[in-house]
């Protein structure tokens, strides 16, 4: 899925560029928070492992074979902010070194597959989790929910991208389909394979899935025959008000999401209404002068279907994504210095 | 560390350009890709001037033809995509051996092909000419933040031996018979996935231990500072402005 360079027009992949920096700038104040200063050789090293294990190939069936994107295991295993971090360096690394995914692309590329399935996957795991038996199982199944939708957000994204700055008129409904389509296939590779290794890892190093911190069982002292909670470490109080406010964010973010889609799909028959009874004679005569060649038909139609449903819907949801995003990039920098001077003294010491 | 002092897409050399500092070499390949990327793809020419302007930086470099083009490779799968353009694509159509295909999507096609090819082989000049330290060296330079290069100087250092790990333990796998030919056996499968993550995530926190014990403090010392001199720059930089010219003769005529 890495775009290459000329896909999307100059406007749009700068605009994803912006939107990719400001999205690069947050997780590093997030990655702080959640790995303080191991952050730099912790993140690297997941980048090495999320870079190889997209290496390893899980065979389908009759010599295909699929690989993991790892955008949700990152998510749930290191959490959200170092997750959107090592996917992005990933990317940057493969487009200068590999030249996998063009360099102009890289704004697009990032907000595609680094921050979209890491927000989304994060977010759908966490609310399962919050709502299913505090279980390990529930980790496992809520991770299989989250990569599953991981992948086709990612591809949704991506046509909304494309809405906006194709430099292709392919009506947008068909890149649709053709995407999600894909995708969702992909999708339940994706969250089969990511379950399965999220439940290895709980099996072994429990305390190291960062989806799962809730879940330890709080430590009990035996005092005079009855068991007593043990005084709480200090550590874990940031931890919990930062998981709240992650989870927050993330169900904004899919709520957002979701009255995107919603909006979208609604907008199709709508702008079919409106282009007909604007431009129907025109419309028609089209129809009839090209109606040898096998597509025409209901070529025509998509065009202005794609032209207006895809264009509004792509610049009024890049407005909304924009305005959550500063709301999001807003709320985390206020509390930024509140929350960190005091936290990370006595881990320096 | 097991990954040596050179990448294995580095073609090692003594030419003007691998002298060149990383930094303005980084600014040439993106300043040069986004000049081809806003480009009117009507203006074919353009499109082939660029071709040769990259070619006489391979010669420069002296990066051999077969090398470039082995590389160029990566890009088949937009080649696919891009193939199918004229297909699907709307508007008005034109017949060419008795297809029906769409004019625009013709042109899509011939955008996507023509700067995916050039922004690929571009980075591909910029890797087979410029070594990982120096490139991270030169993302430092060009004020990407330090966290971020750190990450990504550890995710390069550690990447050939995370991935040798795995190599050790598909041989192990298969050293005891396992043979993964289906679904059944994505189980195994992501129990090494598993067991590959809590290594790596060891590594790293044993990784910062040795750094705190060497007097680590949040960020690296910056001992080697790359510096351009004026001449550097502008021997770098005659690759995008001549690109630039091209392009806006290719928006006037």
């Amino acid at each position: 899925m890495h775009v290459p360079d000329g896909f999307i027009n100059a406007p749009v992949s700068a605009a994803a560029g912006v939107v990719a920096a400001g999205a690069v700038a947050v997780s590093l104040r997030g990655a702080r928070r959640e790995l303080d200063e191991r952050t730099a050789p912790l993140a690297g090293l997941v980048a090495a492992f999320i870079f190889a294990v997209q290496m390893l190939n899980f065979p389908v069936a009759a010599g295909t074979s699929g690989h993991l994107l790892g955008g949700a295991l990152a998510a749930i295993l290191v959490g959200p902010f170092t997750g959107v971090l090592c996917v992005s360096v990933v990317l940057l690394m493969q487009g200068i070194l590999f030249a996998d995914g063009g360099l102009t692309a890289l704004g697009v590329n990032v907000t595609d597959m680094a921050i979209v399935t890491t927000v989304v996957s994060y977010a759908v795991f966490r609310t399962l989790v919050k709502v299913l038996p505090r279980k390990r199982s529930s980790v496992t199944v809520a991770s299989f929910a989250a990569a599953l939708l991981s992948v086709p957000a990612a591809a949704v994204a991506f046509t909304l991208i494309y809405a906006v700055g194709g430099t292709t008129d392919i009506a947008i409904s068909k890149v649709a389909t053709a995407m999600v389509g894909v995708h969702v296939l992909i999708g339940v590779g994706e969250a089969v394979i990511t379950a399965l290794t999220v439940g290895a890892v709980i099996a072994v190093r429990p305390d190291l899935v960062y989806g799962a911190r809730g879940l330890q069982q709080r430590l009990k002292l035996r005092v005079n025959g009855e068991l007593v909670d043990a005084p709480a470490a200090t550590a874990p109080a940031p931890a919990r008000s930062s998981h709240r406010k992650v989870w927050i964010t993330g169900l904004v973010t899919s709520l957002v999401l979701a009255g995107f889609v919603s909006f979208y799909a609604s907008a199709s028959p709508d702008g079919l209404e409106k282009v007909a009874k604007d431009k129907g004679i025109d419309a028609k005569a089209k129809a009839h002068a090209s109606e040898d060649s096998p597509l025409a038909g209901y070529g025509v139609k998509d065009v202005s279907d794609a032209r207006l449903s895809g264009g509004l819907a792509g610049v009024i949801g890049v407005g909304v994504t924009v305005v959550a995003g500063t709301g999001v990039f807003w709320a985390v920098r206020r509390r930024r210095p509140a929350d960190t001077s005091p936290a990370s003294v006595p881990e320096g010491v | 560390m097991g990954a040596g002092h050179a990448h294995k897409l580095y073609v090692h050399g003594h030419s003007p350009v691998h002298a060149l500092p990383p930094h303005t070499k980084l600014a040439a390949t993106l300043a040069f890709v986004v000049v081809v990327v806003s480009t009117p793809r009507e203006a074919m020419w353009a499109f082939a001037l660029y071709a040769v302007l990259l070619a006489v930086v391979a010669h420069r470099a002296r990066v051999p033809a077969g090398v470039l083009l082995r590389r160029l490779l990566i890009e088949v799968p937009f080649v696919a995509f891009a193939v199918l353009m004229p297909f699907v694509a709307e508007g008005e159509r034109v017949d060419v051996l008795g297809l029906s295909l769409s004019v625009d999507g013709l042109w899509g096609a011939w955008n996507v092909l023509a700067k995916g090819t050039l922004g690929v082989a571009a980075s591909v000049l910029l890797a087979s000419t410029t070594g990982l330290r120096e490139l991270l060296l030169g993302l430092q330079r060009l004020r990407l933040p330090p966290l971020l290069v750190q990450i990504a100087s550890f995710m390069i250092r550690y990447g050939d031996v995370i991935t040798d790990e795995m190599r050790r333990m598909r041989i192990a796998r298969e050293s005891r018979g396992f043979e993964a030919s289906g679904v059944r056996h994505w189980g195994v499968l992501a129990k090494s996935a598993g067991a590959l993550f809590i290594r790596s995530y060891e590594r790293g926190e044993r990784v910062h231990l040795a750094m705190v014990s060497r007097g680590y403090a949040g960020s690296m010392p910056v001992i080697d500072e790359v510096t351009a001199s004026r001449a550097q720059w502008s021997y770098a930089l005659a690759l995008p402005f001549a690109a630039l010219a091209v392009c806006l003769l290719g928006w006037t005529l």
